[in-house]
């Protein structure tokens, strides 16, 4: 096996993972606010993308206000899910989280497809599509945005959950929603920050990958399961693990893909996710019972 | 019990005129399947309302059946009468080979890791195109057979997949009302109360899951014997989680509701042919809706709504 082809793999895995990674973040930060696996996750990604599409050719948008209003769109997407179906929920028991997040994103799933069809839709790179040679292997200037765009999320998440007074009360919610209530931190608020930030990640991610990989209505629930994996592997943490769950998820599944067969690609992830609950559920990098945030 | 075998009765009688009331025609095929829906649903129900323990990957145990039917009695021309119990006792031992790692595991987790064991199964269909024919599917797949009679009509089929959807669902009702089926609702309430009365849950879970793949392969098998015709999409992601509106509209742990859950789901595209493609988006409406308004199910809510609008208020109504 050639050193360039494993250096090409590992490059564009790096990219899809650094995707994962902000999916498995927004995974996480509504878990630890909530406890809720929200399987909508994925349709956030899938709106980013969509509405991008939109803003670009019914509103005629420059790409620089595109990417914010489909942001704020999502978001508002978000909004209203979580007041709608998450908190008039009157038996909040886990089955019956499980059912209506999967209700919700099957109805916003199929309500995309009323909207912008079945067709897989393209969105132009940010910037050309000329490609940067590295060291015998070949990147594209989208790949660049990628890993740029994940690093400035990251860093603004680091700062949000450590240097602010909603995101430590966000933390607190993570520690104990009980005590967090007693302290006088108005959990409920939190709750539907924590939608707002999953939300907005999802978009973002959802339309910085779209130059590279298409879109379509359909494309949310494949990015949010492998999303999944990635907080899996990082322990529903939304910080580095997290990152480093995603990233290695990313170059295993290209590997995987370059080396065995591309058609196994996605069986890799899950494979990979059912090794890691089955031996390690509390994270590759998890103790027993550790801080997540 | 008593009133369960009384309704049971009745039912079985309604299910054997149905051919004479109805005259045949398409309605029958569409009732074959619905006979095969209530099976799954009726084993998916075994597991999530009364074990407690949700599956978001059947669909990939009943294409498992199909498919082990299928290859056996196309490439291999054994006796679709033989293959169907071998297809269930490999899915058997595979089902329980993986229950006892994916059971350990609760609520979110589980739904993430049968979700994923179904997607994984989906991917093998699709992949493993020497053997299953890949997403072109398998065609060709053989009729069941009894003493000269060839199950190959609608009305025939009928008969078959019926007697063996009634045989699932008075064998259910029965284990529901045994010490089984206390002991399983005892996990759901509470998995550490029920280890301290005595009951091994971790043991009774893979079990029952076992159980419901078993059921759920005989009717991957029945599916692939009527419809001769199998392709992976039948058995995704989609397929996996419409097993679970039934369940869920028809109402967790009641055996007669998931029969209501499967009926409804089977027929409402029928009578939607105008909106095809967009049933999905009434099947995600209907999910929330349900668990937001009727987390009983039908069987519940509606005896329930009968009371609150004709105010009859002694129940305790808790719809």
């Amino acid at each position: 096996m050639e050193f360039n082809q494993i250096l090409q793999y590992t490059l564009s895995g790096l990219s899809t993972g650094a995707i994962y990674a902000l999916i498995g973040i927004g995974f996480s930060i509504i878990y630890n606010a909530t406890g809720i696996i929200n399987f909508a996750q994925g349709e956030f990604v899938m709106l980013g993308g969509l509405l991008t599409l939109s803003s670009l050719q019914l509103l005629k948008l420059p790409l620089w206000a595109a990417i914010p209003v489909s942001v704020a769109i999502s978001t508002v997407v978000g909004v209203i899910f979580e007041r709608l179906a998450i908190r008039p929920l009157r038996q909040p028991t886990p089955i019956n989280l499980v059912i209506i997040t999967i209700g919700g994103s099957i109805l916003i799933r199929g309500l995309a497809m009323l909207v912008w069809g079945k067709d897989t839709h393209a969105i132009p790179p940010f910037s050309g599509d000329t490609p940067i040679a590295i060291g015998g292997a070949t990147i594209l200037p989208q790949h660049l945005w990628i890993l740029a765009i994940t690093l400035v999320i990251i860093v603004f998440n680091k700062f949000y959950f450590y240097h602010t007074i909603s995101g430590k009360a966000m933390r607190a919610c993570a520690y104990n929603r009980r005590a967090a209530g007693l302290v006088g931190i108005d959990v409920k608020r939190m709750v539907l920050f924590s939608f707002i930030i999953s939300a907005a990640m999802g978009a973002v991610a959802g339309i910085i990958v779209a130059p590279l990989t298409m879109t379509a209505y359909d494309v949310g629930v494949m990015l949010g399961l492998k999303g999944f994996c990635a907080a899996i592997i990082g322990g529903m943490s939304s910080g580095i693990s997290t990152v480093i769950g995603g990233l290695l998820l990313g170059v295993l599944e290209s590997l995987g893909a370059g080396l065995i067969s591309s058609g196994y690609k996605d069986a890799i992830s899950f494979i990979i996710l059912l090794l890691i609950l089955f031996i390690r559920p509390q994270g590759l990098f998890g103790k027993a019972d550790s801080e997540r945030v | 019990m008593k009133k369960d075998l009384l309704l049971f009765s009745a039912f079985a009688l309604l299910v054997a005129a149905a051919p004479q009331l109805f005259k045949g025609g398409y309605l029958m095929n569409v009732l074959v399947f619905v006979g095969i829906n209530t099976m799954l649903a009726v084993a998916l129900n075994l597991l999530l309302g009364y074990a407690g323990q949700i599956s978001l990957g059947h669909a990939g145990f009943f294409g498992l059946g199909a498919y082990l039917s299928g290859i056996m009695t196309t490439t291999y021309s054994i006796d679709p009468w033989l293959a169907m119990p071998i297809a269930a006792i490999v899915v058997g031992i595979i089902a329980c080979l993986i229950g006892f790692p994916v059971l350990k595991l609760k609520g979110h987790y589980l739904a993430m890791a049968t979700l994923g064991l179904g997607i994984i199964i989906f991917i093998v269909f699709n992949e493993t195109v020497d053997l299953t024919g890949g997403p072109s599917g398998l065609s060709g797949i053989p009729n069941l057979k009894i003493a000269g009679v060839t199950f190959d009509s609608d009305v025939k089929n009928y008969y078959l997949i019926w007697f063996f959807t009634l045989a699932v669902m008075l064998f259910s009702l029965n284990l529901a009302n045994s010490r089984v089926g206390r002991a399983l609702r005892a996990v759901h309430d509470s998995e550490i109360a029920a280890q301290v009365l005595g009951v091994n849950a971790r043991i009774l879970k893979v079990q029952v899951f076992t159980l419901s793949a078993i059921i759920s392969s005989i009717a991957g098998s029945l599916y692939a014997h009527t419809m001769t015709f199998i392709s992976p999409a039948s058995f995704g992601f989609n397929f996996s989680i419409e097993l679970l509106t039934m369940v869920v509209i028809g109402g967790l742990g009641s055996i007669f509701g998931s029969f209501l859950g499967a009926a409804l789901l089977t027929l409402l595209p029928e009578f939607l042919r105008a909106v095809n493609d967009y049933d999905i988006i009434i099947y995600g409406a209907l999910l929330m809706v349900m668990v937001m308004f009727m987390p009983g199910g039908l069987v519940r809510g509606i005896p329930a709504l009968y009371r609150k609008i004709f105010g009859q208020r002694k129940g305790t109504g808790n719809a």
